[in-house]
C-alpha cells in the first residue's frame, strides 16, 4: 500500500493528532511539537465510543493496545471537530518481532476502510523507519522530547509519593498542572534548553513538592508493571491508578525513560549475541551512556534533598534480571518486565500488579512466565496478572487485584506489629 | 456470647452463616438469580430467630458483594482471604485448599509459602460451567452426578473454557456417545482445569482440602480430584460445611474488623443502599415504544410460508430433516413447497429417538395418499441420521441454507444465520455461495448461550427475550466469549440492572460478536443489499431488532427462520426428482432400536474416540473418526499428504541417533524445533552427542506437563512442549537442548525474519517454570541461524566453553554439514510438493495448500486436519512447497516474520492457479495471526477466491471442521458448475 505523506506544506494546514498514554508526558511533548511550528493536539476522547470504533476497525484478536490506539483516532475523525482534509495523525513506532510494531499498518488499513485513506499517518520513532519531508526530528526537537521524558518522570515519581498522603486532598495535581503550564514556557521556541537550566527545573520541582503537607502514615505500596499501554493508560487499564488509591494504596511505576532505554541496551546486545553492524553497536553504546548519566543527576538531585524515594538507576535496573531471564528476550517489554518486577521488590514494593492486554505474546515469556522464578527468589513478593482486554470486565479485574490487597494489608499489619513490639 | 455474621455473595448464589466463636448458629444457601440484595435480605431475615435483640459484628464477602459493601458501607473482606480464615476451623493440617465456586476457581498453599491464585480471565468454567454442560445434556446438576458414577470411559474434553468444552461435547452427543461417559468426562475436565490452571507448577500434596458449592454436591467430581491428585482418603478432605467456608472466614474475620450491628440496621443498609448505576454502559431502547414494535412486527409478518393442514393435502411430499447442534427441525413439504408438517425442538442430547419419533407421526399422517419421494438430513448429526433411517442424501448445512433463502429472496446476496452453537453467514455472487464465515470455537456467543443464560436466572427463553425488548437501559456487555459474557452481567447486576436490560445486552451483544467477530464487516454495504437472516436465534425480536438496528438496514426475517435448514433440506430433495424415498416404512420405524458404543481406535497414533452405532437391522455407524479406516474400506488409493510425508521424515532422522563421546543430549519435538531438527540434529551428531528428540505429541505427552504451564492463554503448540520436555527428563536425560532464536532463516520473502516472541523465548519460560531444569544440565543459548559466520564463532564459544574438547574447526564443520543438510531437506520438501500437484493434475483431483506453521505438522496440533482433508478426495501439500514459487508477495502489513511472509506467498500462488485452495490452520491464542488471517484473506478474495480458516486448539473433535470443509468442497462445485455453465 503506497501511504499518503506528510507534506512541508502540511506542517502549516495540518492539525496532528496523537494518542495519549501518559497525561503527563504526553501534554509536554504535544507541546514541544507546538512549538517547533507543528498544529499538534493531543487526544483525550475515551468511554465507550472509542472501544466500539476499535472493535470495529481491528481485527478483535489483535491486542488491546492496537484497539484502542486506533479506536481513539478514528473517533477523534469521526467527531466532526476536525476537518478532514486538513488532519493527521501521528503514532509511535518501535519496530522489532512484537506484533505491536505493526501498529501504524493496522491504523492505514483501518483508515482506508473508514474511506480516510487520504489522512497522512506520522510514525513517530528515533530509529526513523519511515520518513515524511513534513516532518522532521531535529536535535533540538529530540532534544527537548528527551527531557520531556526526564521531567514527566520525574513529575510522575514525585506526585505519586505524594498524592495518598495529602493533607488537602488535590494539592499535588495542582502542583503537577502548575509546572506543566510553567514548563511549557520554558520549551519556548526551537532553541537548545541549557542542561544547567534543567537541574534547576528539577530541584525546583522537587522543592515545590516537598512544600506539600502530608500525613503521617503508612500505606500499602503497589507497583504497577506491564505491557507499555495498558501500564500507563488509564483508558486502557481501567483506571488502574485511581482504583488503587480508593482502596488505600500507594502506586508506584517505573519511568518511561526505562523503556526508551531498554530499547538503546537492546542495540548493544543484538550485537552481542548474533553480530552484525559495528557502528550500529557504537551509536546504542554512545546514547546509552548520555541518557543514563542524565538519569543519575536526576537521582542524585532527589537524594540530596532526601525527602522522596528515587527511582532505580537504569544499570541497576539491567542487572535486577539476572539469573531469572536473560537480556536476549527484546521482544515487547521483553526482559525490562522482569527487571522492573524485581527493581520494585528491591525498593521494598513487592506488591506488583502486572498489566497485559489479552493474549500478549511477550508476556506470555517476560509476565506470566516469570513470575513463579520472582517468586522462588523473593518469597515475599505478592504479585497478580491482570489481563485487560474489551470484554473483560472491571469487576473480574479488582476482585483478583483485591486478592493482592488485602495480602498486601496483612503482611504491612504484620510488619507494623513487629516494629511496635521492638519499641515497646 | 460473642455473635458474628458472615455474607458470601458469589455469583450465583448468595450464603449466610451466624456464628458465636466457632459454633455455627445459622447456616443458609441460596441461589440469588440476580436479585442481590432482595435476597441477601430474605436469608437474613430467616435469620432473625437468631440475631433479634443481639448486636452482632458483620462483613461481607463474594464477587457480587463487593459492589454491594461498597454501597452499603459495610466492611468487605476478599473471598479467597475468607477460605484462608475459615480452614483453620476444618481442620489446622491442611496443606492446600482448592475451591471451586459459581464462576471462579481458587487455590491456597498453606505450607512451604503461602501463595493462592485465582483463575485467569479466560478460565471461567467451573460451577456455573457445570450447569451449562448439565444443561446441554437435558439433565439436572443433581443427575450429572448420578450419570458420571456409572461411566465406563473418559472422552478428552478441552478444559480450558465452557465454550471449548461444549464444542468438544456438542458433536459426541450427536454422535450418539453415552451421557454416563460424557458426565464423567465433564467433570475430569474441571479437574484437569483446576491442575492446570491453577496449580501453575507447583505440586498439589499434602492434605488438601475441597470447598465450594460443586465440591460439596457433586460427589462424583470429589472422587475424580482425589484420584487424579493420587490422594488417600486421610489427605483428601471435603469438610461438610464446605460451601460455608467463605461466609465462616468472613464471620471470623468480622469479629475483628467488621460493623456492628443488629438485625435492623443491618436490613436497613442492605435494602437502602443506593443504587449506583454510573458504572455500567447503557445502550438505547431497542423500541421506542409500542407503536415502533408494532410497525416491526408488520414488517416481518410478510416473510411467511403457507402452510397446509397435512390432513387436506394428497399427493407427493419431500422431507427435510435439520438436526442441528442442539435442536432438531423436521419439515415435509408439498409440490407447492408449502409446509404440510413442522418440528422444532431441543434435540434433548438424543436425537436419535426424536427423529425416530417424528417420522414415526409423519409416517402415520401421511398414510396412503400421500408419498414422500425424497428425504434430505442436514446438520451435525447428518451421517447417524442418514445411516440410521436410510435417509435418501446428505446435504451440508450452508447449501442447505443458501437455497431455504433463495426461496424467499432470488436476489439475495447475504445470509446470516445465527443458530444454538454456531453463527454461519456467506456472501452469494453469480448465484452461488462466495465466501463463508463460520464462527469460531471461541466466539459462540449463540442461541444456546441466551438460553442458558436464561435458565440460570430462572426465565424461559421466550420469557426472557420477550422482557428485552422493552427494556429502558440495555446494558453493553461487550462482545467476546461467554465467559467474559457472564463477567460482564456479574459486573451489570452489581451496579444494579435489571433482567430486562440484561436480557436486551445479551441480544445485542450476540449481534455484535456475529457482525464484529465473525463477519468482521465495516459497514452494512459490505454486507450487502438483500440479507436473509434466519436461525432460530433469529425468532427472538431483540435479537433481530438489534440486528437492523447495528446495520442500519432492513432484513427479511422468514416466519420459519428456525426451520430454514430442514427446509431448504426438503427444497433439495425435491430437485432430485426422486421416484419414492428409500426411508424406513412405518413396520421398520416401530421396529427400530439404536445402541451406542465407544471404543479407542487402534489403528494409528491419533487413537481416535470412536461411538460405534448399532441399528435394528444390524447396520453399523461408527462416527468420532478422522480418517476411513476404522470404517474398513479397503484404501481405495492413497492420496498425496505433505504433511505425513514431513512427519515420516522427522520420525526417521529421530531414529538415525548415534553414541558419542558427549553422552545423550535431548532435543523437545516441538514449535520450531519441529522445523529446525534437521539442523540442529545433524550439528549435535557431528559435535559428538547421541541425540535423543522426544516422540511425537499425543495427548499422553501433553498431559505429562500441563501442570506447568503458567500462562492458560498461550498457544496449544508451545503448551505442548512442558510435556516434551518432561518426558525427556523422565529418560533420565542430563542435557536438554533448545536454543532462543529471535531471528528465524532470512528467506528473503519480506521486511525482516523475526520469529515470534513465545518460538523465540519459550526456553526462558521453561527454565523458570521447570523446577527439574534447575538441576539437569539445560542449554538454551542464543544463536542467530541466518548469520553463518557469526553463529560458527558464537556457537564455538559457547560449546567450547562447556565441552573443552569441542574445537572452533569442529564447530564450523558441524554447521557447514548442518546447513547444508536443512537446505537439502526443504529442497526434498519442495520438490515432494512439486510431485503431489502433478500428481493431482494428472489424476484431475484439487490440491489444498494447509497453511500454517511448520509445528501444524505434528498431528496433536492439527489433530488429523490433513488426513480428514485426504479423506475428501483432495490432496494435501503445505505452504512452504509453494511459497517459493512466485515473487515475494507485498502486503500492507510488516512482513517481518519468516513463517508468516510464507503464508503471503502461498496465498499469492493459489490465487493464480484455479485447481489448487487454501485453508488456513490458525492456532487459538496467536497473536500475529490475528494480522496475517486478514491479510491472507484479502489477498485471495482480491484475485476472487475463497478463503478458509480453521482454528485449532486442544479441541479434539473434527465435527465443525468438517462442516466448514464440505461447504468449501460445496462452494468450489458451485463455482466449478456455474464457470461450465457459461
Amino acid at each position: 500500500m503506497d501511504r499518503v505523506i506528510f507534506t512541508k506544506e502540511m506542517k502549516k494546514t495540518h492539525t496532528i493528532l496523537l494518542p495519549t498514554m501518559l497525561p503527563i508526558h504526553f501534554n509536554l511533548m504535544a507541546n514541544i511539537l507546538r512549538q517547533h511550528g507543528y498544529k499538534a493536539e493531543l487526544l483525550t476522547n475515551d468511554g465507550r465510543s472509542v472501544v466500539d470504533e476499535g472493535l470495529r476497525n481491528v481485527h478483535n484478536d489483535t491486542c488491546y493496545p492496537a484497539l484502542l490506539v486506533i479506536g481513539q483516532l478514528i473517533d477523534a475523525l469521526e467527531s466532526g471537530k476536525y476537518d478532514l482534509d486538513h488532519v493527521a495523525l501521528m503514532i509511535t513506532q518501535t519496530g522489532g518481532g512484537c506484533r505491536a510494531s505493526n501498529y501504524i499498518h493496522l491504523l492505514r488499513k483501518a483508515l482506508k476502510k473508514s474511506g480516510y485513506g487520504h489522512i497522512p499517518v506520522i510514525s513517530l520513532s528515533v530509529g526513523g523507519l519511515e520518513k515524511n519531508p513534513g516532518f522532521r526530528l531535529t536535535p533540538s526537537l529530540v532534544l527537548q522530547l528527551m527531557y520531556a521524558i526526564y521531567l514527566g518522570d520525574l513529575l510522575t515519581l514525585i506526585s505519586n509519593q505524594c498524592i495518598p498522603y495529602e493533607v488537602h486532598k488535590g494539592d499535588s495535581q495542582k502542583l503537577i498542572d502548575r509546572w506543566s503550564g510553567q514548563l511549557m514556557k520554558e520549551f519556548k521556541g526551537k532553541n537548545f534548553i541549557r542542561y544547567k537550566r534543567m537541574k534547576q527545573l528539577y530541584q525546583a520541582i522537587l522543592d515545590d513538592f516537598a512544600k506539600i503537607p502530608l500525613r503521617d502514615e503508612k500505606k500499602v505500596r503497589v507497583g504497577i508493571v506491564g505491557e507499555i499501554y495498558v501500564k500507563y493508560s488509564p483508558l486502557g487499564n481501567n483506571n488502574l491508578e485511581a482504583f488503587l488509591l480508593s482502596e488505600g494504596a500507594e502506586v508506584v511505576v517505573p519511568g518511561l525513560l526505562d523503556f526508551c532505554l531498554y530499547c538503546v541496551y537492546n542495540g548493544m546486545v543484538d550485537k552481542e549475541l548474533y553480530g552484525g553492524s559495528f557502528w550500529k553497536e557504537k551509536i546504542s553504546r554512545f546514547a546509552y551512556n548520555f541518557l543514563v548519566k542524565k538519569e543519575k543527576d536526576v537521582i542524585d538531585l532527589i537524594k540530596k534533598q532526601g525527602v522522596f524515594n528515587p527511582q532505580t538507576w537504569f544499570p541497576d535496573v539491567v542487572n535486577m534480571s539476572e539469573g531469572t531471564i536473560n537480556h536476549g528476550v527484546k521482544m515487547g517489554e521483553g526482559w525490562l518486565l522482569t527487571s522492573e518486577i524485581v527493581e520494585l521488590i528491591h525498593e521494598g514494593v513487592n506488591n506488583v500488579v502486572c498489566t497485559q492486554p489479552f493474549g500478549c505474546l511477550p508476556n506470555h515469556i517476560a509476565g506470566k512466565g516469570m513470575i513463579r522464578a520472582i517468586k522462588e527468589q523473593n518469597p515475599g513478593a505478592n504479585i497478580v496478572a491482570v489481563d485487560y482486554d474489551p470484554g473483560a470486565s472491571a469487576v473480574n479485574q479488582q476482585n483478583r487485584i483485591k486478592l493482592m490487597l488485602a495480602n498486601a494489608k496483612a503482611e504491612l499489619e504484620k510488619e507494623e506489629a513487629a516494629k511496635q513490639g521492638k519499641t515497646a | 456470647m460473642r455473635l458474628s455474621v458472615g455474607i458470601d455473595i458469589g455469583s450465583t448464589t448468595v450464603k449466610v452463616v451466624a456464628m458465636d466463636g466457632e459454633k455455627i448458629l445459622f447456616k443458609h444457601y441460596e441461589r440469588h438469580f440476580s436479585q442481590v440484595r432482595q435476597k441477601t435480605a430474605e436469608v437474613l431475615r430467616k435469620a432473625q430467630a437468631v440475631l433479634d435483640g443481639h448486636t452482632f459484628t458483620v462483613a461481607l464477602s463474594g464477587s457480587a458483594g463487593f459492589g454491594l459493601s461498597k454501597a452499603a458501607g459495610i466492611e468487605f473482606i476478599q473471598e479467597v482471604f475468607a477460605t484462608g480464615k475459615a480452614v483453620q476451623l476444618f481442620d489446622p493440617q491442611i496443606d492446600v485448599v482448592i475451591e471451586l465456586g459459581g464462576e471462579d476457581a481458587k487455590i491456597l498453599f498453606l505450607t512451604g509459602g503461602v501463595e493462592e491464585r485465582m483463575n485467569g480471565t479466560c478460565a471461567g468454567g467451573t460451577g456455573a460451567f457445570i450447569d451449562q454442560m448439565a444443561t446441554l445434556l437435558n439433565v439436572t446438576p443433581e443427575d450429572l452426578d448420578v450419570l458420571a458414577s456409572h461411566a465406563e470411559k473418559l472422552y478428552p474434553i478441552a478444559s480450558r473454557c465452557g465454550v471449548f468444552a461444549k464444542s468438544d461435547i456438542q458433536p459426541l452427543l450427536n454422535q450418539g456417545a453415552r451421557k454416563e461417559d460424557l458426565a464423567a468426562s465433564i467433570f475430569q475436565a474441571v479437574v484437569d482445569q483446576t491442575i492446570t490452571g491453577l496449580a501453575q507448577g507447583r505440586a498439589i500434596k499434602g492434605k488438601v482440602a475441597f470447598l465450594g458449592g460443586p465440591l460439596y454436591f457433586f460427589k462424583e467430581l470429589q472422587k475424580q480430584f482425589a484420584k487424579t491428585l493420587n490422594l488417600s482418603k486421610e489427605n483428601a478432605i471435603f469438610p461438610e460445611l464446605g460451601q460455608f467456608s467463605v461466609a465462616m472466614g468472613t464471620a471470623l474475620y468480622a469479629v475483628e474488623s467488621g460493623n456492628e450491628e443488629t438485625i435492623e440496621s443491618l436490613l436497613q443498609k442492605i435494602e437502602n443502599a443506593p443504587v449506583d448505576t454510573s458504572n455500567s454502559n447503557y445502550l438505547e431502547p431497542l423500541f421506542s415504544g409500542d407503536d415502533d414494535y408494532e410497525a416491526f412486527v408488520r414488517r416481518h409478518q410478510k416473510a411467511t410460508v403457507p402452510v397446509v393442514p397435512i390432513e387436506e393435502y394428497e399427493g407427493d411430499a419431500y422431507l427435510g430433516i435439520d438436526c442441528g447442534s442442539t435442536t432438531t427441525k423436521v419439515v415435509l413439504i408439498s409440490e407447492d413447497d408449502d409446509i404440510l408438517y413442522e418440528y422444532y425442538s431441543s434435540n434433548q442430547g438424543n436425537p436419535v429417538s426424536i427423529i425416530q419419533e417424528q417420522l414415526l407421526k409423519i409416517r402415520a399422517l401421511c398414510g396412503d395418499k400421500i408419498t414422500i419421494r425424497s428425504s434430505v438430513v442436514t446438520g451435525y448429526g447428518e451421517e447417524l441420521i442418514q445411516n440410521a433411517f436410510r435417509v435418501d442424501a446428505g446435504i451440508v448445512e450452508t447449501m442447505a441454507h443458501f437455497k431455504a433463502a433463495r426461496h424467499f429472496n432470488p436476489q439475495v446476496d447475504f445470509i446470516l444465520d445465527i443458530g444454538g452453537q454456531d453463527i454461519k453467514c456467506f456472501k452469494v455472487k453469480n448465484d452461488s455461495i462466495d465466501s463463508i464465515m463460520l464462527n469460531e470455537a471461541c466466539s459462540s456467543g449463540c442461541g444456546s448461550f441466551i438460553e442458558t443464560f436464561a435458565k440460570s436466572m430462572g426465565y424461559d427463553i421466550a420469557d426472557f427475550s420477550q422482557r428485552g425488548l422493552f427494556s429502558q437501559y440495555p446494558v453493553d456487555l461487550g462482545s467476546r466469549c461467554t465467559v467474559f459474557m457472564n463477567s460482564s452481567v456479574k459486573q451489570a447486576q452489581k451496579d444494579g440492572a435489571g433482567v430486562e436490560d440484561i436480557s436486551a445486552g445479551l441480544s445485542i451483544s450476540v449481534v455484535k460478536n456475529a457482525i464484529y467477530k465473525v463477519i468482521r464487516a465495516h459497514n452494512p454495504d459490505e454486507l450487502g443489499k438483500n440479507i436473509v437472516v434466519q436461525g432460530g436465534t433469529f425468532l427472538n425480536d431483540a435479537v433481530l431488532r438489534s440486528f437492523e438496528r447495528e446495520i442500519g438496514r432492513d432484513v427479511i426475517r422468514p416466519n420459519i427462520a428456525g426451520l430454514m435448514g430442514a427446509y431448504g433440506a426438503a427444497l433439495y430433495g425435491k430437485g432430485l426428482h426422486l421416484k419414492e424415498s428409500t426411508l424406513l416404512s412405518m413396520e421398520e420405524l416401530n421396529a427400530f432400536t439404536h445402541t451406542a458404543k465407544s471404543v479407542n481406535c487402534g489403528l494409528c497414533t491419533n487413537h481416535c474416540s470412536l461411538t460405534v452405532n448399532v441399528f435394528s437391522d444390524g447396520k453399523k455407524y461408527i462416527s468420532g473418526n478422522k480418517c476411513e479406516r476404522p470404517l474398513g474400506y479397503k484404501n481405495k488409493e492413497k492420496l498425496p499428504n505433505i504433511y505425513e510425508y514431513k512427519l515420516n521424515r522427522l520420525k526417521e532422522l529421530s531414529k538415525q541417533s548415534k553414541e558419542g563421546p558427549h553422552g545423550k543430549i535431548g532435543i523437545p519435538l516441538g514449535l520450531n524445533m519441529i522445523e529446525n531438527l534437521p539442523f540442529w540434529h545433524t550439528f549435535l551428531t557431528e559435535l559428538g552427542f547421541e541425540v535423543v528428540v522426544s516422540p511425537v505429541s499425543t495427548l499422553d505427552i501433553y498431559a505429562k506437563g500441563r501442570y506447568t504451564i503458567p500462562s492458560d492463554t498461550v498457544c496449544y503448540p508451545a503448551k505442548l512442549i512442558h510435556g516434551h520436555i518432561e518426558w525427556l527428563l523422565e529418560q533420565g536425560i542430563d542435557t536438554i537442548f533448545y536454543p532462543c532464536l529471535t531471528y528465524n532463516f532470512d528467506e528473503k520473502k519480506g521486511d525482516n525474519h523475526f520469529n515470534c516472541p513465545v518460538v523465540a523465548y519459550y526456553p526462558e519460560l521453561l527454565r523458570s517454570n521447570i523446577g527439574k531444569l534447575k538441576e539437569i544440565n539445560f542449554l538454551y543459548p542464543y544463536f542467530g541461524l541466518h548469520r553463518e559466520k557469526d553463529f560458527i564463532k558464537k556457537a564455538a564459544v559457547y560449546f567450547g566453553e562447556r565441552y573443552p574438547d569441542i574445537t572452533k574447526a569442529q564447530v564450523k564443520q558441524a554447521a557447514e554439514k548442518s546447513y547444508a543438510l536443512y537446505h537439502q531437506w526443504y529442497e526434498d520438501v519442495k520438490k515432494e510438493g512439486l510431485e503431489m500437484l502433478r500428481y493431482a493434475k494428472e489424476h484431475g483431483l484439487q490440491t489444498v495448500v494447509l497453511a500454517g506453521r511448520p509445528y501444524h505438522v505434528d498431528p496433536e496440533i492439527n489433530h488429523g486436519i490433513d488426513k480428514l482433508l485426504n479423506s475428501l478426495g483432495l490432496v494435501v501439500i503445505s505452504e512452504d512447497c509453494v511459497s517459493d514459487l512466485v515473487e515475494p508477495q507485498k502486503v500492507n502489513v510488516l512482513n517481518q516474520w519468516t513463517y508468516h511472509a510464507r503464508l503471503y506467498n502461498a496465498a499469492k500462488y493459489v490465487a493464480t492457479h484455479e485447481d489448487i485452495e487454501l485453508v488456513q490452520l490458525v492456532s487459538f491464542g496467536c497473536g500475529i495471526d490475528a494480522i496475517t488471517t486478514d491479510e491472507v484473506r484479502s489477498i485471495l478474495e482480491s484475485h476472487g477466491r475463497l478463503y478458509t480458516q480453521l482454528k485449532i486448539d486442544e479441541i479434539n473433535n473434527l465435527g465443525a471442521v468438517k462442516i466448514r470443509l464440505r461447504s468449501l468442497l460445496g462452494a468450489m462445485e458451485e463455482r466449478r458448475a456455474a464457470k461450465g455453465q457459461k
